[in-house]
């Protein structure tokens, strides 16, 4: 069920200039929350704002009762939450959307871009507890943008790749083998990143046959399925980001 | 305790809070968040008599204490509303009210014929004001004839009370409010949002698909009260306010203006329980004051 909840900030770790990821928690219990779901903040003390802002969960402890967002300083909203302290408060309406379709049959593979990362390590996380096999694939423009890297190693396989060349292979995350000449090995792929990564990802996907799906960043207001203002098209006409996805099988896009 | 029902026309609401239509959805979407029976009633997403897909993407701009949309009035129909919606609406005890849209008077005839037939409709706000359809839509109400014409034609099809929703995008508000007035309008909301546009400076380009759209949220609310003020002088029936109302002081505001009830639109995206916020703020408003009926409150500004 959705809920309008005050968080609480426990920590907040800077990575590099650009990313912060924000820890909280709630003196009542946080609802269940799945990967590839997300909560919209609201931003407070900066008139410049108005809308509150959406971001993934990009952690969930259901016994530690916290939830932690990884945030990219693009504009006014998200650097006023990075700049949260440890004690301030967050208002977040959470859960929200639908979720990553995994499974613990046959091999998966994990991608994420930049901030796309955010979501990839919680779905990470919930798939080695089912013990689902699976590979990673992280990619950024240099070495800062290949966030929560030795994370997610721990996890499972992890290949990298920057556009500089500073760390992993050089060029984007399509050029890495797992992705473009071995494909077939994996039954389902699950990604979040720039579009351009998500539609030459979902290009090679559909062309090999392998299910695929993607998580969107339209800009939104409500969140909740209601304003019609973060739509995508798809095969079934223009359906709300927020509410039908974020998460598409990127079939039913029209790309 | 303070009698916070107020009468609009005929409708009996059980208080004056509101949610204005496109913000709200079919209500169902905040059951989650409050018992959505405690409003005073919902005006659901805007129908049309044919499917609509709505404008391209990007339909949402923020601005300065508001927000620009360019939904341009996506549903999928009156059929589709009747056969698939309205039964789940049928369980909410609350008034429910149906926003009639098109871009022709015959296509708004269709969808208003239709809606006078469910039961659980409690009235119908015909809108003559979306700035984002290329025809017809706010062309209706910026045109004292083509809004009377449009009034008349609906009120020959609509049994339940008929509330017309006019757009501020006009020179004389009070000249199309006394036009509705007289072609049998039991009531008028207003305002819906204004034209209005955003511009990307990096890019050098509009930020929404179709370069103009709508303005709401606290941004338009001098404008809107002024206009409730203005239309207040000028017609008897009563009126709903809206335009950027956040929160109680604001609805108390437009009903000091004229206003019998208000509507929440933009502020829901905010907070979606803000409605039960404001109602708590109007009674005790009330409280403060020694009003004993809230409906005192319209049009008691002092001078
Ligand atoms: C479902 C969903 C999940 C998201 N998850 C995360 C996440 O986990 N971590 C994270 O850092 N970000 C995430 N985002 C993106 C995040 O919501 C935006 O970066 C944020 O709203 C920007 O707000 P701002 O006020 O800082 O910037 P603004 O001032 O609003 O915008 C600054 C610049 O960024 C651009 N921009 C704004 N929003 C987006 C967007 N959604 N996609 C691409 N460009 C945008 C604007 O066009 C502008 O040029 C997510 C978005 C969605 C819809
Ligand atoms: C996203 C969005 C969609 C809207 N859709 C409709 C609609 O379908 N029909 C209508 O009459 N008004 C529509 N409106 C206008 C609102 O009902 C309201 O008149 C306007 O937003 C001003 O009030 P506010 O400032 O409280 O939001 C819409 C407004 C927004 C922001
Ligand atoms: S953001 Fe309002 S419908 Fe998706």
């Amino acid at each position: 069920m959705k809920q309008i909840v005050d968080l609480t900030i426990i920590d907040t770790v800077k990575i590099g200039d650009a990313y912060s990821i924000i820890r909280c928690t709630s003196k009542d219990i946080l609802p269940e929350m799945k990967p590839g779901q997300f909560a919209s903040l609201k931003i407070e003390n900066n008139p410049k704002v108005f809308l509150r802002r959406p971001f993934s969960i990009h952690d969930y402890d259901k016994t530690e009762n916290t939830v932690a967002f990884l945030i990219k300083i693009v504009g006014e909203g998200s650097r006023t939450l990075t700049e949260l302290k440890r004690g301030d408060t967050v208002n977040a309406v959470l859960p929200l959307g639908n979720s990553f379709h995994f499974d613990a049959k046959g091999k998966s593979l994990i991608v994420g871009g930049g901030c796309g990362i955010a979501p990839i390590y919680f779905l990470a996380k919930c798939m080695k507890e089912i013990n689902a096999d699976f590979d990673i694939i992280i990619g950024g423009r240099t070495c800062n943008d290949l966030l929560c890297l030795d994370n997610l190693s721990t996890l499972s396989t992890t290949f990298c790749a920057t556009e500089d060349g500073s760390k992993g292979s050089k060029g984007f995350v399509t050029d890495i083998p797992a992705l473009s000449n071995n494909l077939s090995q994996y039954g389902k792929i699950h990604c979040c990143g720039p579009e351009g990564m998500m539609k030459a990802i979902a290009k090679t996907a559909v062309a090999n046959n392998v299910f695929c799906e993607a998580s969107l960043e339209n800009t939104m207001a409500c969140g909740i399925g209601v304003c019609l203002c973060c739509v995508t098209k798809t095969v079934h006409g223009n359906e709300c980001v927020c509410s039908k996805g974020p998460i598409f099988n990127v079939k039913e896009l029209a790309w | 305790m303070v009698n916070l029902a107020v009468n609009i026309g005929s409708l009996k609401l059980k208080n004056p809070i509101i949610t204005a239509s496109g913000t709200f959805g079919y209500g169902y979407e905040y059951e989650d968040f409050f018992d959505i029976s405690r409003l005073g009633g919902i005006v659901v997403k805007a129908t049309t008599a044919e499917p609509r897909d709505g404008n391209p993407y990007p339909r949402l701009a923020e601005t300065p204490s508001g927000m620009i949309n360019a939904v341009g009035l996506q549903n999928k129909g009156v059929n589709y509303f009747v056969s698939e919606i309205y039964n789940k609406l049928e369980k909410i005890d609350t008034n429910i009210i149906a926003n009639v849209s098109g871009s022709t008077v015959e296509s708004c005839v269709e969808v208003a014929r239709k809606m006078n037939e469910l039961d659980h409709i409690a009235a119908i706000e015909l809108n003559i004001s979306c700035p984002n359809v290329k025809e017809g839509g706010m062309a209706f109400g910026t045109s004292v004839k083509e809004s009377y014409r449009i009034t008349a034609s609906i009120r020959n099809v609509c049994s339940k009370p008929l509330i017309i929703k006019l757009s501020p995008n006009v020179t004389n508000i009070a000249e199309i409010a006394m036009s509705v007035e007289s072609a049998g309008a039991d009531a008028i909301s207003l305002v819906n949002t204004f034209l209005a546009m955003a511009i990307d400076a990096e890019k050098q380009k509009p930020i929404l698909s179709t370069i103009t759209g709508g303005l709401s949220g606290p941004a338009i609310k001098p404008i809107a009260l002024r206009m409730v003020w203005q239309v207040h002088k000028a017609v008897s029936i009563p009126i709903i306010g809206l335009g950027g109302i956040m929160n109680a002081t604001d609805a108390v505001e437009f009903m000091l203006a004229g206003a019998t009830a208000v509507q929440v639109g933009t502020a829901n995206f905010i907070n979606p329980a803000v409605t039960m916020d404001i109602l708590k703020g109007l009674e005790d408003y009330a409280t403060r004051h020694m009003i004993e009926n809230i409906s005192e409150l319209t049009g008691a500004l002092q001078l």
